[in-house]
Order: C-alpha cells, then structure tokens, then sequence
C-alpha cells in the first residue's frame, strides 16, 4: 500500500429524540470514531413541564398528582416520597393501615417499573418475546391500580396522613393470588435472558462502574447495588413498614449491564415475597383500622360524616380552598423508587403552598453519568447502557 | 445499620463545626438530619472535608438545587446534600449567593455535581466558576431568562405553534385568552372579622343588658 496521507474525522450522530431504544424523548449526539463512541452528549429537557414551579403556585394536596407524571412507571413510589416530606414537616405520621398499603403499592410500583425495564432492556438488544411477557403482567398490576384509586397510572392515591380510601377485601385477595402465580412469569422470562449466550454478549462488561465512582456521580438504586454496595434505602433508612417485613437486598459484584440485569430480577421476587407480607397484614386483625389520620388540619372528613355534621362540611372546605398549612422549616425525604434514592427537598414558609420544592429524580444522575460510562463503548452498547441505566423522561425532565 | 440518632448527629454537628471553623455557621440538627450554612467561596473545601473526614464520610453524593429569596439580600441559596453510606446520615449544606456572584463549581470533589450545577444555573442563573461546560439544560434551545425565579412568570414569556403559512414552528410573545388568576385563599381566613352594618348594636345590646 502506498504511502498516503488519509484524513480521518469523527462522525457526529443524533441519537433521538425519535429512536426506539431512546426510551422517550432523549438527543443523544454522539462523536464515533468508526464505531467507537469518543463522546456522548445527552441533550435533555424536551419533556420539561415547570413541575417545580407549577407546584409553588399550588396547595399541598394538588401538588401530589404531578408526581404521577414524573416516572409515569411506578406513579405512587413518588407520591409517597412527597407526602413523607410533607408528613415530616408536619410532625404526623400516617396510620398503620395505611403504612401497609403503601408498602404493598411502592412494591407493586417496582414490579411495574422493573418489568418494564428489564424486558424492554432485553428488546434494546435484541429480544423481542420478553415485552410481550412482561407488559401482560404490567397490565394485571395496572389495573390493581385502577381498582385501589380509579386510574391505572396517574393514581393520585397517596395522601398526607394516609392514603385516599381503603381497599375492598376482593383487591386484597386478587393481589395474594396474583403473589402466587407471578413467580411462575419471572421464572420463564429468566429462562428467555439469563443464560442466552446473546444476551450476554450485549450485557457483560458493558457499562462497568465501580462502586465509589458510582456514589461520588450520585447513582443510587440498583445502579449502585449492581456494583456490589449492599445500600437499600428501605433498609438502611427504612419507611412505612419495610423494618417489619422480611426481604433481603440483591447485590451484584462487576457493575455492568448484566449484574443490574440480575439484581432487578432478583428485586422483583422480593418485592413479591413483600407484597405477600402485606397481603397478609391487611387481611389479618392487625392490619385492621383507618387508612387516613384523624387530623382534620391534614385530612378531609368522610363523605358519611359531611351528611349530618356541619363542622365536617366547614373543615372539608377550607381543606379544599384553603388548604394543609405546612409549618415553616425545611426537609429532604427521599424513598427506594425502583430506579434508585426519589428524594424530595420540601422548603415550607408556613403558607398553604410549597415554597420551594426540588425533585431529585435518580434517573437525572445516571444520564449524567452517560458520558463518562459510554466512552470507548461501542455505538451497538449505547443502547444496551441506556436500558440498563432505566431512563424514564418524565423525571429526568420534570 | 440504624441510621444516626440525634446524639450521634448533635456530636457529630460538633465536630463538624469546631473543624471547619468560620468556614460554616448555624451547624445544626433538622428532622433527623445535619445542616449547616457554608460560606460559598469555601464550599470545596467544606463538601471535601465532609467528603473525606473519617467521622463523615459524605462520600454519596445526592443533589444540588437553587432556592430564590428575593426579599433576602443575598437572593439565592445553592443547597447541596450529600449521604453517608457508611455512617448513614444525610447533611445538607447551604450556601448564600448574592444575584450575579460566582459560586465556585464542586465537580472536582464530586464528578456527579456537573447537570446539577447546570440546571441551577439554568432555573435561577446562579454562575458556577471553573464549570468545564455551563450550558442550560433542560430549558428550550434560545429560552432567556431563568424560570424558578420567584419573578417569573408561571406562563413564561413565549408559545410555540406551527405557522401555516411559514410550514414551521414559531415563537411568539404569550397571548393568555383569559387573564392569569391567581387564587389566594389564605386571606378569607385570616383577614379582620366581618363587620356586618347593624352588629354593632346587637353586642352594643349585649354588653347593656
């Protein structure tokens, strides 16, 4: 071959905002050198709605369906990080009842946001059965949404001091039954992605982080229990009843696609062992009782009672017009959302509205991190990474 | 691990303080959690020696968000929180900025620091020195001003639509078909007690008789 001067230049692509395996609205421009991604600049923001500013502009109570609209996978997860915030600052804490119901939904919540990820993930690479699988599952966990708060994913069903309305007795036992059979999905979608040589080729060693870098760039969730650190907020600092149920932590050990596939998985038979727990709770005597506190500063009377008191009438109002009066102060609560630490930071002067209040969405942190994880990948792996990194717009825009 | 009681934090609140000398002030306790007030010219070396102390160990690094007071003489407030994995306590560090000060950028202490110093400077227009790329990030391509401003309007300053006649999208100055209304429902219930004409002589009466 000839000596020959060649000019080599990097090609810059679009990823997005249209791709399949963007998983919503994300531009991803990308530098390769051939096929080698040299570096990766994710352009966000195409589904940002104001939500922190719209929520300063309206009362406590109203705030809490545009956490539905964050990660509209597992809606109620984020609810009851803001109603914890909320229910700090207030000094109150919700009944027992209503702690058991939400434990049971924040679980259903994973199972929903998991089976999602993890097949979706498996379709990036390659796999198309496990969607089919895993959507019919979503679809039987959606409508135990419905049948608890009228919507299948915009539930609004958490509260400050409880949750809206207890569950009918038929729900309870439809869930436990549902405990039963959903091992049996998890098992055969399993033997689809665990052991196939193609989707192992696309998932080993792809996307490794180390557990300090992972920390120090602000993952959480599964993304740092991938890299081996064993750290589950509902554990560590547990909420609602997690210090009563039995459930242990998946850890993974290399840090790489693969070993988030595996902790999700594993994830998922926890939280139905979870929700088992708290079938149970709620169908014995010990689960018996209100599922909103007694406080009518927080929480609106019940219909019945509206009917024949006229001071139950007065205070429904005023809660409806006026609102929750939050003390002044301010607070970070944060929850184990199937994506990682959902933290809210709640500023409060003392009015009926949030003063300030931040969404930190877990899923911001590790799209930040896409450049630094993704270069020297393969064009091929940044979707796997994307995947693996469980995007969802709805919160990394807000 | 159980997470720190309020001895452990108080204790540790202490530490904090006597090392860091006039570096913070108002080192506190606040449900459950440290907080303290740092001067922002030395917030790298705070959030590294939380980062680093063996008694902190605030190596996780969580959020970094804006909050605007504009009643406040330095208007805006950076707030940073970071965990604990190992001791299991959250701090929650909070920097004063007057409007058009610097702050300098903590991405060399935490790597993690960089979208979330660009959405504060994106939301509230607080500048981060010797950030490698402080670019906005979630508002639109062209977007002037900074939203979470407590000035900012809630309907913003312009819409899209798409011009028929131009085939493309255009930018226009907000046109509200019906005049913004903003509720404020805490006055009814707080304001002077109604004087209906008339009352007066019936307590008048009541005091009398």
């Amino acid at each position: 071959m000839s000596e020959r001067e060649v000019s080599v230049r990097n090609f810059t692509i679009n990823f997005g905002p249209q791709h399949p395996a963007a998983h919503g609205v994300l531009r991803l421009v990308l530098e390769l050198d051939g096929e080698v991604v040299e570096r990766a600049d994710p352009h966000i923001g195409l589904l940002h709605r104001g939500t922190e500013k719209l929520i300063e502009t309206k009362t406590w109570h109203q705030a809490v369906p545009y956490f539905d609209r964050l990660d509209y996978v597992a809606p109620m997860n984020q609810e009851h990080a803001f109603v914890l915030a909320a229910e700090k600052l207030l000094g109150i804490e919700a009944p027992y009842r209503a702690r058991v119901i939400r434990t049971l939904y924040d679980e259903i919540g994973r199972l929903l946001s998991h089976l999602l990820n993890v097949t979706t993930q498996a379709m990036d690479v390659g796999a198309l059965t496990p969607p089919l699988w895993g959507f019919e599952e979503r679809e039987k966990l959606m409508i135990f949404y419905e049948r608890a708060s009228g919507a299948r994913m915009h539930a609004a069903y958490y509260r400050i001091g409880g949750v809206h309305q207890d569950l009918p007795p038929e729900l309870i036992d439809d869930i436990g039954e549902f405990c039963e059979t959903h091992p049996k999905v998890l098992d055969d979608i399993e033997g689809l992605l665990t052991d196939n040589r193609i989707f192992k080729q696309r998932n080993v060693d792809i996307g490794k982080i180390s557990v300090e870098e992972a920390f120090a760039r602000g993952f959480s969730g599964v993304m740092v229990r991938g890299s081996g650190a064993a750290w589950d907020l509902r554990k560590a600092q547990p909420y609602a009843i997690y210090d009563e149920v039995d459930f242990k932590v998946a850890v993974g050990r290399n840090g790489d696609c693969y070993d988030r596939y595996l902790v999700r998985m594993e994830e998922m038979r926890q939280s139905v062992h979870i929700m088992k727990q708290c079938v149970e709770i709620l169908s014995s005597q010990k689960g018996r009782g209100e599922v909103l506190i007694d406080n009518r500063k927080v929480a609106p009377p019940r219909r019945a009672e509206m009917k024949t008191s006229m001071e139950a009438l007065i205070e429904h109002f005023k809660l409806y017009t006026e609102g929750v009066k939050v003390p002044e102060g301010e607070v970070y609560a944060a929850v184990e959302a199937p994506k990682g630490e959902f933290g809210v930071y709640l500023v409060s002067d003392g009015s009926n509205r949030p003063y300030r209040c931040k969404i930190r969405a877990p899923g911001y942190a590790h799209l930040a991190a896409m450049d630094a994880v993704g270069r020297g990948h393969m064009l091929a792996d940044i979707s796997a990474l994307i995947g693996s990194f469980d995007i969802v717009f709805g919160e990394i825009d807000r | 691990m159980a997470m720190m009681d309020e001895q452990s934090l108080a204790d540790l609140a202490e530490h904090v303080a006597e090392q860091l000398g006039d570096a913070v002030r108002d080192v506190g306790v606040a449900h459950g959690q440290l907080q303290m007030v740092a001067d922002k010219d030395r917030i790298r070396e705070v959030l590294r020696f939380l980062r680093d102390d063996p008694r902190c160990r605030f190596v996780a690094f969580t959020d970094i968000c804006g909050v605007d007071w504009p009643e406040r003489e330095e208007r805006f407030e950076v707030v940073y929180h970071l965990l604990s994995p190992y001791h299991n306590a959250r701090v929650r560090v909070k920097a004063p900025v007057a409007e058009g000060e610097a702050v300098p950028s903590v991405i060399e202490v935490f790597p993690g620091a960089e979208w979330y110093e660009r959405e504060v400077w994106d939301m509230y227009g607080v500048f981060f020195s010797d950030h490698p790329d402080l670019r906005r990030i979630l508002t639109d391509y062209g977007f002037s001003g900074h939203p979470l401003r407590k000035d900012f309007p809630v309907t913003g300053h312009v819409e899209v639509r798409y011009d028929e006649d131009l085939k493309r999208v255009i930018y226009e100055p907000v046109n509200l078909q019906q005049a913004w209304r903003e509720f404020d429902f805490l006055s009814p219930w707080k304001g002077e007690p109604p004087v209906l004409p008339g009352d007066e002589k019936a307590t008048d009466e009541e005091a009398g008789a």
